[in-house]
């Protein structure tokens, strides 16, 4: 009894738990329960129970309610397909002159405004591709293709890859200084001898039409939100389910939307990349001092000058972490909305990793990463530059950048000229290398991985049947094994033991929206390998983090090597394991253990760090050793900040799993990929998207409203 | 008395969703208490006053007496609830945006207790700020802001980023930044209390000495009584946004209006506060020494050579025209009897 009031709390969790399992226990499982595969689900069975709501049709296998709930909301995915199918080809048609035809057309509005934008996406991607890599479409659509027919000539030539090379170390170098211009210099030699000039250039164009205009979309948002409380109101959910949402799932809305290609590409990565970005403004925004503010006014500051030269400036570190954010989304969606038909690195990794052409992929994956270190780099550097007023500098000195950039400009196009009586009759490498012309080591990796396979073979294969028999189906069993009321009861007490009624509300909201969708069973699994990936994430990474912790430079060691691991797209992750591994689980828990350990390291040292030197010398004075230190005072009070890094990492792990649905697993990322070549996908891949981040969000829930209370429970909050 | 800058008519500054209708059922009967009660808190509550040019209005109060909450209600940060108040007889209340950022552009000059300097501008970039922001060219604002930089005496550390610099020589780089567009009003709020003591001292007399030099109008925040004393040439005195007393420090010292006032008073070393004048005997008297004091002297400073005198020591004014006597007496009972009769 006295231990029942010394820890009332635990025995709380301890009861939770012992009816979480009475009920696991008690609730058998039904006779005719199967995991069902692949496309059995739409075949009509006459075993299924079918109901009618709002008109649509489901169907389902009915079990008994506490094993699993019936899929009330199984009209859910055909209902939003029905609507975007309606509001794009019936919705308030209007009117709208036609250019070609040269006459009126009726449209629905959406369908109009979706052309639209489409079109003018299309001519931002195509004017700095044309730039970058010649063409004429950008003419064509100031002139006509008769305009074109009569003067030929017009046509953008295109600048050689030696003067896009130079230009980039040359704004690098006054950017940022030798260093930054030495790596763009290589990385943009590196990427045209090995004949991947033209996808990166096309990959390049992608970017930087999406980058400037998520960062302008986010900024302004964040903005009107800070503004206005109303506005913040209205976003944050959205902001919220936008955080935990899989990339996946938006692009199958996209395609309806906005059909396919590199415009519907930078549609939907300005849809995944803008919530970050707002929500880094607000926050950069809300941390300024008043009396900074106070001062912009009492300077005289209008609102606008107010906002450009004191708010905006003094967010600048959370605002950049933003920018920083939305080049690495960019690229993650570079490739993964190669589905959805862009052009570039992405759709040439893809099909390499498809054709299982690790060597391929590699290179590709490697051209990617090295572009998004790069602009990342840049990015930072031009937010911190800093103008010089007092040199007196000559005409030269102030101008040299540009005068270098004329004169390798020039030099570039004499190269190129050189080149065509060099290279006469074969291409010209002076002016671009094409593709898979250039020096290739895609062989090498492939002997590489072939080696390794003869060599390792038995052993690789030895663990990889050790992991997936003896731990893994084991794993996902127990998992299929709950009973849907336990789960709900499990999830639902500890919302309330750790928030009170408010956070179980939520929870069960959101659980009851997982479990009455059709995807039950297929949302468990993703929860099996996402925990699976967690649980190891976490242990390296707490220990990873700790022990760097020791030493200040190892410290900051690791948390350059995070940064830099964090720029890489999520799919390069697969290439390695894919090499090792083949098409299995192993693989992609492989690669969620890998991306989402880096979170878990990164917050594990910011963590510790951001406990006060004063407790770390009061304790040295009371006479405890480092042990003692680390267990006592450090991980108690560093252990919300690493709550918090748990948090990201199950995102991290989830976003992963989904991926990994591209080498083939049984969970809700399978059907969302699915989903992208149906024509009815874009309801369904929309709720499976919204199921993932539910099940993001309760835990984040979960940890965030711990946190917050732990954090003032230790006074630190 | 000269022009008057900044006047004050009954200004009350309420927060609180409904707090002008409150106010205005109060009929000027402004009660904290009872406004708490419906959820209103009372920030200012009836205060009038003027300050003249040239003059340094400091106001004193403990945190929460409502003392940051009035200056910027004159400075217009906020917007005070009631009342009116005028800058150079302008309504500020009345200025509109636009007139309101000219006025601040023009005449007004404000300094932070947490000098809220622009983290990512550098100290010569901090000063030229408000330049800039009034459109000035770039090289005269940065020509302007060097001036400043050796005011300031930060000279050689221009290109210094504030997270670079010292608490003190922050707080210079806020007092150059609000110099900078050469105001006639100038706010401190609470500029020297985020200070080791003994960098408050040596900043407070450079700010002495930078007064005597641009004789501007000032209205100056502390919590600090010694401070007040020593800076101003009047001072407001403020409780739970009441200005309590508002008078010269040495009425202040020998005439505490309310207990409160007392309180801050008892500790006071008067020899420091008061001049020869207040303590003075104005009836004319013939029976006097050789030694003669000017008027406007500190008593500390020449109680010495007056408590050696056997005879009754005249008074002077700057013509040298005798204007009173003081017994040596006198500044024995100020100096240890004032405390206990609390006169």
């Amino acid at each position: 009894m006295d231990y029942l009031k010394k820890y009332p709390k635990l025995f709380q969790w301890l009861f939770l738990l012992v009816v979480f399992f009475a009920l696991c226990f008690a609730i058998d499982v039904p006779e005719t329960y199967k995991f069902i595969r692949g496309q059995a689900e739409f075949v009509k069975d006459p075993n299924q129970s079918v109901y009618f709501f709002l008109g649509k049709e489901v169907r389902y296998y009915a079990f008994d309610v506490f094993w699993r709930l019936p899929p009330l909301l199984g009209w859910l995915p055909i209902w939003i397909n029905d609507s975007l199918f309606f509001l794009m080809n019936e919705w308030m048609p209007m009117e709208f002159w036609n250019e070609d035809t040269q006459e009126f057309k009726t449209r629905p509005i959406l369908l109009q405004i979706s052309r639209n934008l489409t079109a003018f996406m299309t001519f931002l991607i195509e004017l700095i591709r044309e730039i970058l890599l010649g063409g004429l479409e950008t003419i064509v659509a100031f002139t006509s293709w008769d305009f074109i027919d009569a003067y030929p000539w017009l046509e953008l030539p295109g600048l050689p890859w030696t003067i896009v090379a130079a230009g980039a170390a040359i704004l690098s170098y006054k950017l940022s200084g030798k260093g930054l211009a030495l790596f763009a210099g290589l990385t943009m030699i590196y990427i045209s001898i090995f004949g991947q000039w033209k996808p990166s250039m096309q990959t390049l164009s992608f970017i930087l039409v999406a980058a400037p205009l998520s960062f302008i979309f986010g900024l302004g948002l964040g903005i009107a939100a800070y503004k206005s409380k109303r506005v913040e109101k209205a976003l944050y959910p959205i902001l919220l389910v936008m955080q935990t949402m899989p990339q996946y799932a938006v692009l199958v809305p996209a395609l309806v939307l906005f059909g396919v290609g590199d415009h519907a590409a930078v549609i939907i990565t300005m849809v995944v990349a803008v919530p970050p970005m707002i929500l880094l403004t607000i926050l950069g925004l809300r941390a300024i001092p008043p009396e900074v503010i106070e001062a912009g006014r009492m300077s005289g500051c209008t609102n606008w000058q107010l906002m450009l030269k004191v708010l905006i400036p003094t967010a600048r570190r959370d605002i950049l972490i933003g920018v920083n954010q939305v080049i690495m989304v960019c690229f993650s969606m570079a490739v993964i909305s190669a589905f959805i038909g862009a052009k570039g690195l992405g759709f040439n990794l893809l099909l390499a990793l498809n054709q299982l052409n690790i060597g391929l992929a590699l290179e590709a994956g490697l051209c990617i990463s090295l572009i998004a270190i790069l602009l990342d780099k840049m990015s930072l550097a031009w937010a911190n530059k800093q103008t010089d007023y007092f040199g007196n500098l000559t005409f030269f000195q102030r101008n040299k950048n540009v005068i270098f950039f004329a004169a390798s400009f020039v030099i570039g196009i004499i190269l190129a000229y050189v080149g065509t009586f060099i290279f006469k009759g074969s291409f010209n490498y002076l002016f671009e290398i094409p593709h898979n012309k250039g020096i290739s080591t895609a062989d090498f990796w492939n002997k590489g991985v072939d080696w390794i396979f003869d060599t390792f073979f038995v052993y690789i294969k030895a663990f990889n049947t050790w992991l997936i028999q003896d731990v893994l189906q084991p794993m996902r069993a127990l998992y299929l094994r709950m009973p849907a009321v336990a789960t709900l009861v499990l999830a639902v007490g500890a919302g309330y033991l750790i928030g009170g009624i408010r956070s179980a509300l939520v929870v069960a909201g959101l659980t009851l929206f997982i479990a009455l969708s059709p995807w039950w069973d297929r949302a468990l699994v993703t929860l099996y390998m996402a925990t699976f990936g967690v649980v190891i994430s976490c242990l390296i990474g707490f220990t990873v983090g700790t022990l760097c912790f020791q030493n200040k430079k190892s410290a900051a060691f690791m948390l350059g090597v995070c940064d830099i691991f964090q720029t890489f797209p999520s799919f390069v992750y697969l290439i390695p394991v894919m090499m090792l591994f083949g098409i299995t689980d192993t693989s992609v828990l492989i690669a969620v253990i890998v991306y989402a350990t880096i979170p878990a390291t990164r917050y594990t040292i910011e963590g510790l760090r951001s406990v006060p030197v004063g407790l770390h010398e009061a304790a040295t004075m009371s006479g405890v050793n480092k042990l003692q230190r680390l267990t006592k005072i450090e991980f108690p009070l560093a252990f919300p900040h690493m709550m918090l890094g748990i948090n990201q990492t199950i995102v991290f792990a989830l976003f992963m799993v989904i991926i990994g649905a591209f080498i083939g697993t049984e969970d809700l990322g399978q059907y969302i990929l699915k989903a992208l070549s149906d024509k009815n996908g874009a309801g369904i891949g929309l709720t499976l998207g919204i199921c993932v981040a539910f099940i993001g969000l309760i835990f984040d829930n979960l940890i965030r409203t711990w946190v917050e209370k732990r954090k003032k429970h230790l006074g630190i909050a | 008395m000269s022009e008057t800058v900044i006047k004050c008519e009954s200004v009350y500054k309420i927060f609180g969703e409904n707090a002008k209708k409150m106010l205005e059922e109060s009929n000027g009967n402004v009660d904290a208490k009872t406004f708490q009660e419906k959820g209103c808190i009372v920030g200012v509550n009836n205060a009038s006053f003027e300050v003249a040019k040239g003059e340094m209005l400091v106001v004193m109060g403990l945190s929460g007496s409502g003392k940051s909450t009035l200056l910027r209600c004159i400075s217009r940060l906020t917007d005070a609830t009631g009342g009116k108040i005028f800058i150079e007889g302008q309504d500020l209340l009345e200025l509109n945006n636009k007139e309101l950022i000219e006025l601040r552009r023009s005449k007004m000059g404000m300094v932070f207790q947490s000098f809220a300097l622009l983290p990512h501008k550098t100290v010569v970039e901090n000063i030229a700020f408000p330049l800039q922001i009034k459109g000035t060219k770039t090289e005269d604002s940065i020509n302007r802001a060097m001036e400043m930089v050796k005011l300031v005496g930060l000279d050689g550390r221009e290109n210094y980023f504030p997270r670079e610099l010292s608490g003190g020589q922050q707080q210079r780089v806020g007092i150059a930044r609000s110099l900078a567009v050469e105001p006639d009003i100038w706010f401190l709020d609470e500029p020297f209390s985020a200070l080791d003591p003994l960098i408050r001292k040596e900043m407070q007399d450079e700010f002495l000495r930078l007064q005597e030099k641009l004789q501007k109008t000032i209205m100056f925040i502390t919590h600090d009584f010694d401070e007040a004393l020593k800076l101003a040439d009047r001072i407001a005195i403020m409780k739970d946004g009441i200005i309590e007393q508002l008078d010269t420090p040495a009425n202040i010292v020998l005439n505490p209006a309310t207990e409160y006032v007392r309180k801050f008073t008892e500790e006071v070393p008067r020899e420091k506060v008061l001049v020869i004048e207040d303590v003075m005997d104005t009836t004319s008297n013939d029976n006097l020494g050789d030694l003669k004091v000017l008027k406007d002297e500190i008593i500390e400073n020449v109680a010495e050579k007056i408590l050696t005198q056997e005879k009754i020591v005249a008074v002077v004014d700057s013509e040298n025209n005798i204007v009173g006597s003081i017994k040596p007496s006198k500044i024995i009972d100020t100096v240890f009897g004032g405390r206990k009769n609390g006169s």
